[in-house]
């Protein structure tokens, strides 16, 4: 962590890349999106979580849930939510193909990025289109 | 030779000294919990949101009816293990790359697998519940 430039100067390193580091670039911001996405579906979990523990509870505390989860703010948060869901599940698919070998030139990278992100956008639109015919 | 018994760590061989020390340890076995449980969330995250969108508008007895399918039960208890252990090994990953001191690296760690335990187990116990009661 603490190492040496070329001309000598003593430099603290990060322990990972971090933002500072490099100059900004597609590929890079997908990469840090999918752990901020994961990151925010965890949060996300606690909704998952408490959806189980009213319906398990009481219609009182059913109620309140589907209050709150269907209130502006709480759509608002779905919309994140299930935004960020189909993101990191489609990059996600992007990650497995990498582990199979598969789409490292840099033209795929990009390629599969791109298409990430509109699989991302068709996804949630769809969803809440869905929800709203639904609803 | 007073020297050596002065310091008896020198008895241990180079490669004794450096077992253990590597920055892989239990890499693959993270590794592939994290390619398992993405896997399997792949069928199941598809099966929670359209069967969530199904359920929209039904009262608590209606949810509490459809959860206890047997199905529908089993599903849920899968989705929060694997939801829980790849947000688990997902946020180890995240820590290990950015929390540099590490007594909080350990500590940051462990609260977070605490947390995933006990919400993956709240969750589940709120599913049986239902399984056995709803």
């Amino acid at each position: 962590m603490v190492g040496r430039t070329s001309d000598g100067r003593v430099v603290r390193r990060p322990v990972s890349p971090h933002l500072q580091v490099y100059k900004m670039h597609m590929l890079m911001v997908l990469s840090g999106s999918h752990r901020i996405t994961g990151l925010a579906l965890g949060v996300g979990t606690l909704i998952l979580v408490w959806f189980l523990v009213a319906a398990a509870a009481s219609d009182a505390a059913f109620g309140w849930m589907a209050w709150v989860v269907g209130s502006p703010i709480g759509i608002l948060a779905l919309i994140g939510w299930t935004g960020s869901l189909w993101y990191h599940f489609c990059n996600g698919i992007r990650h497995l193909a990498w582990d199979f070998g598969y789409g490292f030139e840099m033209s795929t990278l990009y390629a599969s990025g791109k298409l990430v992100l509109v699989a991302t956008a068709v996804m949630t639109v769809l969803t809440w289109v869905v929800v709203f015919a639904v609803r | 030779m007073t020297q050596h018994s002065a310091s008896p760590a020198v008895m241990r061989s180079k490669l004794g000294q450096a077992r253990g020390l590597g920055s892989a340890k239990a890499g693959f076995h993270h590794w592939w919990g994290q390619k398992l449980t993405s896997f399997a969330l792949l069928p199941l995250s598809l099966w929670f949101v359209t069967a969530c969108i199904r359920q929209i508008g039904h009262t608590r007895a209606e949810v509490a009816h459809w959860v206890a399918n047997p199905l529908v039960a089993t599903l849920f208890v899968l989705l929060l293990a694997a939801t829980f252990q790849h947000l688990a090994l997902g946020v180890e990953a995240v820590i290990v790359d950015y929390v540099r001191e590490e007594k909080r690296k350990l500590a940051s760690i462990l609260i977070v697998k605490a947390a995933c335990l006990l919400l993956a187990l709240i969750g589940i116990i709120s599913v049986l519940k239902l399984a056995v009661t709803g």
